[in-house]
């Protein structure tokens, strides 16, 4: 099953066109890995994907469970599935992570024709995702990412990644600023999170992370274009050699 | 004729009514204070600490002044139910600025509260050591007004070692066929180790203008621990100035609130002196404006002894063309060694017509001391509102979630926690735009 299907994508920040021509296929079930030096657009993709309005697509279609993913709002797209791992989590004082999530469940259900979730079950749900990524309980009623560390923001954002059950994820350096143990938790969620009727993208400078989430396939992008596709030997060749000679092959 | 000899001369034409109902302790402070406000007149828009705010237009208005109780046919508590509390609390109603009830004063554990005409015969030892003494007749027109004026408000007495397991609610009820000037008059006195909460409601019930001058004098004894909520919600035909004067003894806290929901102008004096070592001062606000609202808070807090702590925070948000300002003054005097003071003005602008002025003000003049300040004037986040959204939340929702977060940092301030729920929920009303009336009110005041 297709799930999402990316055409010719071109986006523009400022006038600066970033992507520049994104081809990209994901299936049901699979992992996808997108690699790629600084500033190759690889953050610029996520955003895109997601809706912000910081970038403007000048060229490009992209169809979403065959939908036209382009055309929704941000909260639409999550609300069909679509959810993005922030790079830099964002801090979101006096909001606490309930009653943020819990707003966020209740729009998902709303959109599905559901009731609003009871306190009760809402409460283990939580209780139940949380221990998906080994988070302290006490950060629920903190206020959004305020105040947390590093490894605290990446860990909720996985967290409402298991608490929105997304169709499409798409982890934006979920990595970065993580020690290897906190890796190792935020991989382990991530892989209990994959089922044969989702995909996941992960965007990463290295092959670290993708030994604990295996890719299907691995994508180098670089200057706004897809250079090169292959399996997931090639995060190990890249880790080895660099990109450099993909660039000189171009 | 000015605007100063027009109240001169109508306090000269009915001294014989104003001194008719209370005592002489509190007469005997009148002709020294219309003296001084004959100097001083309503604060124009030159006098620095009133510079955002323009008391002397409004006072120039044309409004009826009653020397006598002019209590309308009506029964208060029936005819309205005030929205903060569903809960449980020693209700005090006051009609246009005098006491309404049969019983003018009431006795729970102890303490006492009631009418402070009333009181003012019956306690006048304590008037005689209390009463005048903290407000500043010397440099505050609005002040000295007041008290030339003086003729009822509440009165609160804690003795030693005395609380009260319910807060006691002040409700503060405008209704009148005409446009009407009031003066309230509060003494509040609490003695060592006693502990009490109160909360001042202010109401609009009809659509007139209504100007309530109130003067509050909070003396608060050595380990005393006192917390006072404000819940201004009256209509955009109202202005409303208050002046709390509140001088705290060793080891005592004091927690103040004032959360302004509602107000056609608004202005709020706050002034306290830590008058004895470990005090703890919380001074806190909140005020949510739209339309051509005005609101100004000023909050002066004199560290005149070594080893306090005061707390300030006052935060805003500010919709269509209403203009806010924060006055913010820490003094710390030269002995006041061991100081911790802080100050903190956030304001949220929601649309490019609205203006806030914010203006914090130390003054230090002792050397081992722990200060800070800080004045914020912004818009949303728009980082966090696309955060929000990208997890399914709709913009709208996301705007009001991150207003109520910006707002709460206030309401959770509030120690009273029925009341802190109730604050939290009309705080959410007014930010969806359902509170653009009073709550329970049924005039159109516009």
């Amino acid at each position: 099953m297709n799930i999402l299907t990316i055409k010719n994508l071109h986006a523009n920040i400022d006038g600066k066109e970033i992507l520049k021509g994104i081809n990209l296929e994901v299936n049901a079930g699979e992992v996808h890995a997108i690699m790629g030096p600084n500033g190759s657009g690889k953050s610029t993709l996520a955003s895109v994907l997601a809706g912000r309005e910081l970038f403007e697509v000048t060229e490009g279609e992209v169809a979403y469970m065959g939908k036209d993913l382009l055309d929704m709002s941000p909260e639409v797209r999550s609300r069909e599935g679509v959810f993005l791992g922030f790079q830099y989590p964002v801090e979101i004082p006096g909001v606490s992570n309930v009653n943020f999530m819990k707003a966020a469940v209740n729009e998902h259900r709303k959109h599905k024709g559901l009731e609003p979730i009871s306190a009760s079950e809402f409460l283990k749900l939580m209780r139940e995702k949380m221990a998906f990524v080994e988070m302290d309980s006490t950060l629920t009623s903190r206020s959004v990412n305020e105040g947390f560390s590093g490894g605290e923001k990446k860990r909720n954002e996985i967290f409402q990644m298991a608490m929105l059950e997304p169709t499409l994820a798409i982890l934006d350096e979920t990595d970065s600023g993580l020690d290897i143990d906190a890796i190792r938790v935020v991989a382990n969620g991530v892989n209990k999170l994959r089922r044969p009727d989702n995909a996941i993208i992960v965007i990463t400078h290295y092959q670290r992370l993708l030994d604990y989430i295996v890719p299907d396939i691995v994508h180098v992008l670089y200057n706004g274009r897809i250079i090169k596709t292959a399996g997931k030997e090639l995060a190990l060749e890249l880790e080895e050699k660099g990109y450099d000679w993909l660039k000189d092959d171009k | 004729m000015n605007l100063e000899s027009s109240y001169v001369d109508l306090y000269m034409a009915n001294m014989d009514l104003l001194r008719e109902g209370v005592s002489d302790i509190i007469n005997k402070h009148r002709s020294d204070a219309i003296e001084s406000f004959n100097l001083l007149g309503i604060p124009t828009k030159k006098v620095e600490k009133y510079k955002y705010t323009n008391l002397a237009e409004r006072f120039a208005e044309d409004f009826e002044k009653y020397f006598t109780p002019k209590h309308e046919a009506v029964d208060l508590p029936s005819l309205f139910t005030c929205d903060v509390p569903d809960f449980d609390t020693y209700k005090v109603y006051i009609l246009n600025g005098f006491y309404y009830g049969d019983k003018k004063l009431l006795e729970e554990n102890g303490v006492v509260f009631g009418s402070l005409a009333e009181a003012s015969f019956k306690y006048l030892e304590l008037f005689e050591k209390y009463y005048n003494t903290l407000a500043d007749n010397q440099t505050e027109g609005v002040t000295a007004l007041n008290t030339a004026f003086a003729q009822d408000g509440v009165f609160i007495y804690a003795p030693k070692s005395a609380t009260l397991n319910k807060p006691i609610q002040i409700i503060n009820f405008l209704l009148s066929e005409e446009d009407t000037f009031v003066q309230t008059r509060n003494l509040f006195v609490f003695e060592e180790n006693s502990n009490v909460r109160v909360i001042i409601c202010d109401h609009t019930l009809s659509a007139k203008r209504f100007l309530t001058n109130a003067v509050t004098e909070v003396y608060v004894a050595p380990e005393a621990n006192i917390e006072l909520v404000r819940m201004q919600n009256e209509h955009n035909l109202s202005t409303h100035v208050t002046s709390d004067y509140v001088q705290q003894n060793e080891k005592s806290v004091f927690i103040s609130n004032t959360i302004t929901l509602h107000g056609g102008m608004v202005r709020n004096n706050i002034n306290v002196v830590l008058n004895g070592e470990y005090c703890e001062n919380h001074t806190y606000g909140l005020f949510l404006s739209d339309k051509i609202q005005h609101v100004d808070n000023y909050a002066n807090i004199d560290h005149a002894v070594p080893n306090c702590v005061s707390n300030e925070l006052f935060k805003g948000v500010l919709d269509d063309k209403s203009t806010g300002a924060f006055n913010g003054g820490i003094m710390v005097r030269r002995d006041a060694q061991k100081t911790q003071a802080y100050q903190a003005s956030n304001n949220l602008l929601l649309t490019g017509e609205a203006r806030v002025y914010a203006k914090p003000q130390l003054e230090i003049y002792a050397d081992d001391v722990k200060c800070s300040h800080g004045a914020t004037v912004g818009q949303l986040d728009a980082e966090a509102l696309f955060y929000m959204q990208s997890r399914g939340i709709g913009k709208r929702k996301a705007q009001l979630l991150q207003l109520y977060g910006f707002a709460y940092d206030v309401v959770q301030k509030v120690g009273i926690e029925a009341l802190r729920e109730s604050v939290a929920e009309l705080v959410r009303k007014r930010l969806r735009g359902e509170l653009a009336r009073c709550e329970n009110c049924s005039i159109n005041c516009g």
